[in-house]
């Protein structure tokens, strides 16, 4: 007689683990959509560890709640259906309750509220930047300029599906990306030309709308080198879901380099290129 | 005087003759019209959402790919017109017209509405509202892609210079004239459940769905207005050449938001209001106990209704605001989970102690309660606006609102729709199918609903016709969820046609001893005229 029982339970305990793991984000890709995931992508700026926290915070208080709603109603629906009990109580108020179940919500959301507001001014109140990025929405593309290292605005477009490269994601992956140096403190301002579009990178924890005839301005350190993807997240017409953002988190020496081989053009591509193959021996080599 | 009453009572019109229905004044009659149109309405927003789960069931494009429902633009138009035909023409008709007109004068002992000819105007402006929203999507929109594809919100200026074509036009006349419809309503509520009431019924002993009714209509009356102003703007900024919302002229898109929003978070209250009554009712005749702790379940609605006034912005995180504004608004957000926690918990104190009985109302009322929970929970997530910046415009907005919309309101309305079918109609129902419906909706909405909170935490956006490789599996996940829910759809219909092909006469209450409101007193049907003698509350 084969251990039936023990076989399941193994199994359903292997499935728990990879949910969890994979839940956890130990499994995904940083910076980009993992299929079947549960959370949140990997963080890699500040700001997105700190609302990653914050969320674990508010799930392992929403999770009880609900659980002990659920607990409630089946309580009831076990105990008090009419053949457990074919007369019904009269009460209809009880006082004590009422003020438990008001003031205990409002404690909770002090509980809340006191991680919540810190992190709110901690994404809001930029730091001292290392230097400035502009980033303008089209319809349906992104345009960057970089005012202090002098770079001229460059666009940036999606790479259409027939011409993705080795390596390149569908609908994520653009001709000339953004570039950062990994670590630097960048100061984003954001804005649209035609229609309200919304610069989001996931993995940043950034999102910030773009609005025509105005400048938002928001922030983000990217704290690993590697390649992020993010898309636009304010409905702006028919490419809607075909301008995404990519951005190449680099060492300063490289982004020098990109900088100095004038970025829209194939040169900078090329110099990010050879570096990111050059970076991903040498993480080979580590392996 | 009872004997002239009676012999009125006799001149019932046959359902045939088509002055019963154009001409109106009968707030039964008119209340099964709204009824009647809000499932006509509602069939064809769920076959919109339902193109939507057909394109996103897999990546790449597989509808709307330039062949027979056309391209990207018509997806957008598909979402467009899925939530404004389900905000504007399902929900708002069924709840406040539909079972508003229906059970606020009996449940009050009143003989009609206050002003039954207005009545019969507010009914028949909302066909030509929609006949007007669904021809905007068969006129040039942008450019020669046709309809309105800028979002429910109609954000310039996406919904000015963004579209040049006449769809826009068309949709701002409609819901101009749905937003009449609905303040004519709501003037006449106001009116009807201050003055009409029977004699001893006081403001403290109105059954709850009334008192619903009531901050419902008030909210009604107050945001309306904001949104017919916002939408003058609109339709003077495209075709008159002013500059509210446009940069190039002075004009601020973001105020136009600040104005939506202004009407459009009571509107969400709108939505859900009357079904927080329906389900007191609900729940108290099935448990046989009266509501628990009615006064604050009756103040809880008027402290939401209120708070729903001032947490507009919490939409609106990622538009730049000033941060101690968004310090407010998060504040002002997180306040409305102690209102809705007191209902919550209400409900539960209701059926404790309760002699349960689960009849098919008590089980979609069940589970609109625990459904409702999580959509709660997952908003006191999103008041946070720096969990906002994270989650803001994905799908987790989505699975956040339709666990309060699409499970919750849509929940309530099935619940009173098996509540008050029989006195409604006048005949049984087969309570078999109404319960395999309850099961597929739960199992359907929640497998449709639930994975979609991972999409977003993932960073899937909301509105996108086609997703990057990493969405996939939970999209598709989601799209059996609606096939189960449609299979639930299917036994919606079988229950109606056997009611109508059976027609087993109704009793005039069917649930016994713990339903005790006015309705229940009356026939089922009610007579054409009900309360010629007012009832006396004790």
């Amino acid at each position: 007689m084969p251990d039936l029982y023990g076989e399941a339970m193994r199994f359903l305990t292997a499935l728990a683990l990879t949910w969890m793991t994979a839940a956890t984000g130990a499994f995904a890709t940083p910076g980009q959509p993992t299929d079947g995931n549960l959370g949140f992508q990997p963080a890699v700026t500040p700001i997105a560890n700190r609302i990653h926290e914050f969320h674990d915070l508010l799930l392992w208080i929403i999770i009880p709640i609900t659980l002990f709603v659920m607990g409630l109603l089946l309580w009831v629906i076990i105990r008090y259906n009419r053949k457990a009990n074919p007369t019904p109580s009269k009460n209809s108020h009880n006082t004590l309750l009422e003020v438990v179940w008001t003031a205990v919500p409002i404690l909770i959301l002090v509980v809340i509220a006191i991680p919540s507001f810190p992190l709110l001014y901690f994404q809001d109140e930029i730091p001292e930047a290392d230097f400035t990025i502009k980033a303008t929405g089209y319809q349906w593309y992104w345009s960057y300029e970089y005012p202090d290292q002098e770079v001229p605005e460059f666009f940036s477009n999606m790479v259409a599906e027939e011409d993705l490269q080795e390596g390149q994601l569908r609908n994520l992956s653009v001709d000339y990306p953004l570039v950062v140096p990994a670590g630097a403190t960048v100061r984003l301002q954001v804005t649209a030309a035609d229609v309200i579009h919304n610069w989001a990178m996931p993995a940043f924890g950034t999102k910030m709308d773009a609005i025509p005839g105005r400048i938002n301005e928001t922030w983000f350190q990217v704290e690993e080198e590697g390649i992020y993807y993010g898309q636009c997240s304010e409905l702006c017409g028919i490419r809607h879901a075909f301008m995404p953002i990519e951005v190449h988190a680099v060492s300063q020496d490289a982004f020098d380099a990109w900088v100095e081989a004038g970025p829209g053009t194939d040169e900078a591509n090329a110099v990010i290129a050879e570096y990111s193959a050059a970076r991903e021996t040498r993480l080979a080599q580590l392996d | 005087m009872s004997a002239d009453a009676a012999t009125h009572d006799d001149h019932t019109p046959s359902i045939w003759d088509w002055r019963r229905w154009v001409l109106s004044t009968n707030h039964k009659d008119i209340g099964t019209m709204y009824l009647l149109f809000a499932i006509f309405a509602g069939i064809i927003g769920g076959g919109l959402s339902g193109l939507m789960r057909w394109e996103l069931a897999e990546p790449g494009l597989q509808v709307f790919n330039n062949g027979f429902w056309g391209n990207e633009h018509n997806y957008n138009v598909a979402t467009t017109m899925h939530g404004l035909i389900m905000i504007f023409f399902m929900v708002m008709p069924a709840m406040i017209g539909g079972f508003g007109n229906w059970f606020v004068p009996l449940m009050i002992g009143a003989p009609d509405m206050a002003f039954p000819r207005m009545n019969n105007i507010s009914f028949w402006l909302l066909p030509f509202a929609f006949i007007l929203a669904v021809m905007s999507m068969f006129v040039p929109g942008a450019g020669a892609d046709q309809g309105f594809g800028g979002g429910w919100v109609l954000y310039p200026p996406l919904s000015t210079m963004g579209h040049n074509g006449p769809a826009m036009d068309l949709l701002i006349l409609s819901l101009h004239i749905a937003g009449v419809s609905s303040i004519l309503g709501a003037i006449n509520f106001i009116t009807t459940i201050f003055n009409m009431r029977a004699p001893g019924m006081t403001i403290h002993k109105m059954p709850l769905f009334v008192w619903s009714v009531l901050v419902t209509v008030f909210l009604l009356l107050l945001s309306l207005p904001v949104l017919a102003g916002a939408l003058t703007m609109l339709l003077t900024d495209r075709n008159f050449g002013t500059a509210f919302f446009a940069p190039e002229g002075g004009g601020d898109p973001v105020m136009y938001q600040h104005l939506f929003w202004f009407f459009g978070h009571p509107e969400v209250y709108i939505l859900i209001l009357p079904g927080f009554g329906i389900i007191s009712h609900i729940v108290s005749t099935f448990s046989r106990k009266p509501i628990f702790g009615y006064l604050g379940m009756a103040y809880a609605m008027v402290a939401i209704g209120f708070i729903g006034f001032i947490v507009w912005a919490h939409h609106m995180y990622t538009v730049g605001m000033p941060v101690d504004l968004k310090a407010y608004f998060v504040a002002a957000t997180m306040v409305i989970a102690v209102p809705t926690g007191i209902k919550i918990f209400s409900w539960i104190a209701t059926m404790w102690g309760g002699s349960i009985e689960f009849r098919t109302p008590m089980m979609w009322a069940i589970g609109f309660i625990f459904l409702f929970t999580v959509g709660g929970v997952t908003g006191v997530v999103l008041a946070n606006a720096g969990v906002d910046q994270a989650l803001h415009d994905t799908y987790y907005v989505v699975a956040h609102f339709h666990y309060v919309l699409s499970l919750g309101a849509v929940f309530a309305i099935f619940a009173g729709w098996y509540y008050w079918f029989e006195k409604i109609f006048g005949v049984k129902y087969n309570s078999l199918f109404a319960r395999l419906q309850f099961l597929f909706f739960f199992v359907g909405a929640n497998v449709i609903f639930f994975p979609q909170h991972f999409l977003g935490l993932q960073g899937m956006p909301r509105r996108y016709v086609d997703y990057a490789d990493g969405h996939a599996f939970w999209n598709m996940v989601s799209s059996w969820g609606y096939v189960i829910m449609l299979i639930g759809m299917a036994f919606f219909f079988l229950v109606l046609i056997d009611a109508i092909v059976r027609r087993r006469k109704a009793d005039a209450n069917p649930w016994g001893e713990g339903a005790t409101t006015l309705e229940w007193t009356l026939s089922s049907p009610p007579p054409f005229h009900q309360f010629s003698e007012l009832p006396k509350i004790k």
